[in-house]
Parts: structure tokens; sequence; C-alpha cells
């Protein structure tokens, strides 16, 4: 079930800014980026950074100032069918069931219900949600809901997958099994990911490489390439020294 | 490893098998009449000394008769037809301005809903109207329409059409725009987020509007049929009154007590069914 290829997204002299009572803030200043196809890139920064703006200029859900994103060589504006959103909160419809809502994404492309069932079906087993096709949302705890989630957007088979910090509503312990299970399942579908977190250890567990945006204006963008074999054990220490490399980063160290 | 474990709700077996249903019959039993009770009691106990204080006579039986009384007045109009035609118009009054009602409030609410310039619009008269009481209106209305059965209608259209309008309008707004960004995500058309988002988020919103509107339309049935009616069952509480056949009165009042139970009941039992997905209702 993987995607061919593709998923290449190149990012160039991006800027935004919003009007903060009338005075335009940039948060986003001339920044120039290429994501390889199938890494893991995982986006980091101080609150204020851009990071979830970023994302979501990525998404299609927000228009840049100047400069632009092209994916596999195409400029996009707006959403499109090669990329899928996770977001923090989990966004079911409590209507649906974990089934029905798994299949949503591909319903709305005109997917027949019986194709689009088979194939939500597949991923809810891969979240490990099979037992609960039938719940409604409300039956489902936080991290199962996010796991619903999760398997929506996989199920419409992106080229590239976004994450806004999905799992920054979830609780300690839950968290730490969403990471394990978010690396099994990037290892099993070839799909290019872009993750926004501020969690430092979930990026060097997760990422292929870490992007690191300012904190101050001005600051350039750095990126941090994780060399370690996966799956990675965050008390190695290694581990403990990119975590210190990007502590240093934000000038913590 | 995964967290499924963790996760999974514990589940507590209800009956564990081995207990014989001869041995349970009692207990369960018991358990149904305390059930009943303490859901009935209080009414029981309403009637019970209704019952009482009327047969023993603590209070003037001519205004208030023995339960047994009313209850065979109703019995005789029931069953010996004399109430059933005042049931037929009545329901036939309130039914069809019901409907009308949901028809024009639910369409329009949908729209109001999606489109803020017409509800920008439309709102400032919508409050005055909403405001201004049905029964104050009921003489413009009668001399527009005449005094006849499309006055009457056209009361109870009015005070039901804005419980709908407005709780219609409010489920649509309330939808909450993260889930249609979701959909817009996975390239939903406006036209499919209003299908697969708005309108089956906006449906326990309508229901409650349908409850309310339900009760106003029994209840301005009542008015419009005490004034320049001759059938009808708010015309029979006012003309068993007038001519001083308690019981009769009574008796009708019991049968709209019943229909706005009724009525209650079914759109309870309807949304229970579109809306499996939500919180239990009362």
């Amino acid at each position: 079930m993987a995607t061919t290829g593709g998923g290449e997204v190149t990012i160039r002299d991006l800027s935004k800014s919003f009007s903060l009572g009338g005075r335009p803030l940039a948060v986003l200043r001339a920044l120039n980026l290429d994501i390889r196809s199938g890494e893991c890139l995982v986006i980091v920064g101080a609150s204020g950074s851009g990071k979830t703006t970023l994302l979501r200029i990525l998404a299609g859900l927000e228009a840049s100032d100047s400069g632009g994103v092209a994916i596999d060589g195409k400029p996009v504006h707006g959403v499109g069918a090669e990329r899928a959103v996770i977001f923090q909160e989990p966004r079911l419809l409590p209507w649906l069931t974990v089934l029905g809502n798994v299949a949503f994404g591909l319903e709305v492309r005109g997917v027949p219900k019986a194709e689009a069932e088979d194939k939500a079906r597949f991923y809810t087993e891969l979240v490990g949600l099979a037992e609960f096709s039938d719940a409604y949302p409300r039956q489902l705890s936080g991290g199962m809901a996010q796991r619903v989630g999760i398997a929506r957007a996989l199920t419409v088979q992106p080229e590239i997958l976004l994450l806004d910090e999905p799992l920054g509503a979830l609780d300690a312990m839950t968290k730490i099994g969403m990471q394990e299970e978010l690396a099994r399942i990037w290892s099993e579908e070839n799909v290019t990911v872009v993750m926004v977190t501020h969690d430092l250890e979930e990026a060097i567990y997760l990422a292929d490489r870490v992007l690191i945006l300012p904190r101050e204006k001005g600051g350039t963008a750095r990126l941090v390439e994780v060399e370690l074999p996966r799956p990675r054990d965050p008390s190695e220490g290694r581990f403990v020294r990119y975590r210190e490399e990007l502590l240093r980063e934000f000038g913590l160290h | 490893m995964s967290l499924q474990h963790i996760e999974r709700p514990v589940t507590i077996a209800a009956h564990d098998g081995r207990t014989s249903l001869g041995a349970d019959l009692p207990r369960l039993a018991n358990r149904a009449v305390v059930r009943f009770l303490s859901r009935y009691g209080i009414l029981i106990a309403f009637l019970a000394i209704w019952q009482v204080s009327s047969s023993a006579g603590w209070v003037n039986a001519a205004v208030l008769p023995p339960i047994d009384t009313i209850v065979s007045a109703l019995w005789n109009g029931l069953v010996g037809g004399t109430l059933l035609g005042d049931i037929a118009i009545s329901l036939q009054r309130a039914g069809l301005a019901f409907a009308a009602a949901v028809a024009v409030a639910i369409p329009l609410g949908l729209f109001m809903g999606q489109v803020r310039a017409v509800e920008t619009a439309l709102d400032p008269i919508l409050q005055v109207f909403r405001q201004t009481s049905a029964l104050a209106l009921y003489p413009v209305f009668i001399l527009l329409l005449g005094l006849g059965e499309a006055s009457k209608v056209f009361v109870i259209f009015w005070a039901t059409l804005f419980p709908l309008l407005l709780n219609t309008i409010s489920g649509v707004k309330q939808v909450d725009p993260k889930l249609l960004e979701m959909a817009r995500v996975y390239g939903a058309t406006r036209l499919t987020a209003f299908r697969r988002v708005v309108l089956p988020g906006a449906v326990p919103s309508i229901f409650v509007g349908l409850r309310l509107s339900a009760t106003t339309a029994l209840l301005l049935l009542i008015a419009s049929e005490m004034i320049g009616a001759n059938r009808g069952i708010g015309f029979q509480v006012m003309n068993a009154q007038y001519n001083f056949q308690i019981p009769l009165m009574f008796a009708a009042i019991v049968i709209l007590a019943g229909l706005g139970l009724i009525a209650n009941q079914a759109l309870v039992s309807l949304q229970r069914r579109l809306c499996r997905w939500s919180n239990p209702i009362d």
C-alpha cells in the first residue's frame, strides 16, 4: 500500500506576516527548504516562530505573502489530493463510526462507499482499532480518537502527510506509545512526513531531519540531520547528545 | 509495542450466566416495581389525592370532579364519538400548521445559517416578529384571513415557525469550523461539506426546535380554538365550561395533555433514531 516516489517539496523565499494590532508581524522570512521524497522532517521552534503557519501553508489552508511551494516541481495553490493533514485535535465527525470517519476522506473524493470502506478497514487495522470499527467517537479515548484521525489521513494514501502537533494533546504515557506507532507506520508507508512539534525528544525520535525555526526575527532556520539507527532509544548516549544540540540551538543550554 | 491494550475500555459482565432465571424472577419483578414507583409514584399520589379529596367532599366536586367521573366522561366522549370529531379537526389544524412551519423553517434556517449576509439582513425583522406574541397578532390574522380555518392554521404556523427557524440557524452556526476545515483538506466542495458536515451537525439543534415548536403548536391550537371556533378540543374545553359539563371539560384537557405527550415522545424517539451518535437525551 505504498505510493510510488514523489512527495518532494520545494520551498522558495517563503514569507508570511500577520497583522497584529494594525502592525505587520513577520513569522516567516524568505524561507528556503527542500524536503526529500519519503523523509520525515520535523519542525520545531518556539511559539510564534511560525511552525504551524508553515505547515498550514504547505497544507494549502493559508496563502503565503511571497515566495512559494512546489510539490514534485509543480507549484501548489490551495489544498490537494497528494497531501493529507493530521491536526492536533482528531477532528472526527461525531455522527460517523470509526470506520465511517476513516473512510470519510475517500468518500468526499467520490470513491464508492464499498471501496472506501475496504481501504478504511485496512488502515483501521493498521492503527490497531479494528475491533472498534463500529464505535462512535464519543466512546473513544483521546489516543484512540487521534489514531482514527491518523488512519483517515493514511486512507487517502497521500504522498505528503502533514502533522500539526498531532500528539500535543495526549497524556505522557499515551504519547510514548503513539510515537512508537508513528515510527512503525512511517516505516510501512512510503510517504513524506512533515510534522510540527514542540517536543524535542519526539523530534529526535521520529525525524530524519529536524528544522529549527529561529526564535528571534532575523535569525536563520537551521537543519539538523539525525543520524541514528531505528528504532531509536531516547536513553542512549547519542540520542541525548542530539537533544543537547537542539537545546543549544534554542539557546537554552 | 502499542498501547491499545491499556486503552481498551473495561467492560463489566452484566450477567455471569450461572444464576437461574427462576431465582432471578422475583428479584427482577421487585426491581421493576421500584423503578416504576420511583418514576410514576408522585403522579399516582397526585391522582389519588385528587380522587379522595373530591369524592370525600374536601373540595367542591362540581369544580374538581373525581378522577373516575372524568375518566368515564373521557370514555363516553371517545367511544360515543362526540370528542373524536374534535380531535380530528384539532389535529388537522395543528398538523397542517406544524408541517408548513417545518417546510419553511428548516430550509430557510439552513440557508440563513450558511450565508452570513442573509442572516444579517433578516435577523432584525425575525427578532421583532419573534418577540411579538402570536396571540396579539391573532386579531390581525382574523381581519386578514377571516374567522375560519385559515386564520387558525396561520396563527399556529406563525408561532411554531420561529423556535424552529432560530434553532435551525443556530444549529448550522454551531457546526465546528475545524470540522469544516478538515473536510476542506480532503477536498470537499461547499455542497459536500454542507451535506456531510453541516447538515448532520445541525440535526440535534433542529430537534430542539421541533420539540419546542410542537409544544407551541398545541398551545396556540387551544388559544385559537377558544376564539370563534365551533369544533375542536380547545372549543370543547370552553364550551363544556360554559355549559357546566365539568367532567367533559376535564376530559378535553386530558386529551390535550395526551396529545402533547404523544407528540413529544414521537419526536424523542425519532431523535434517538437519527442521533444515536450523540449523548442520550432526557
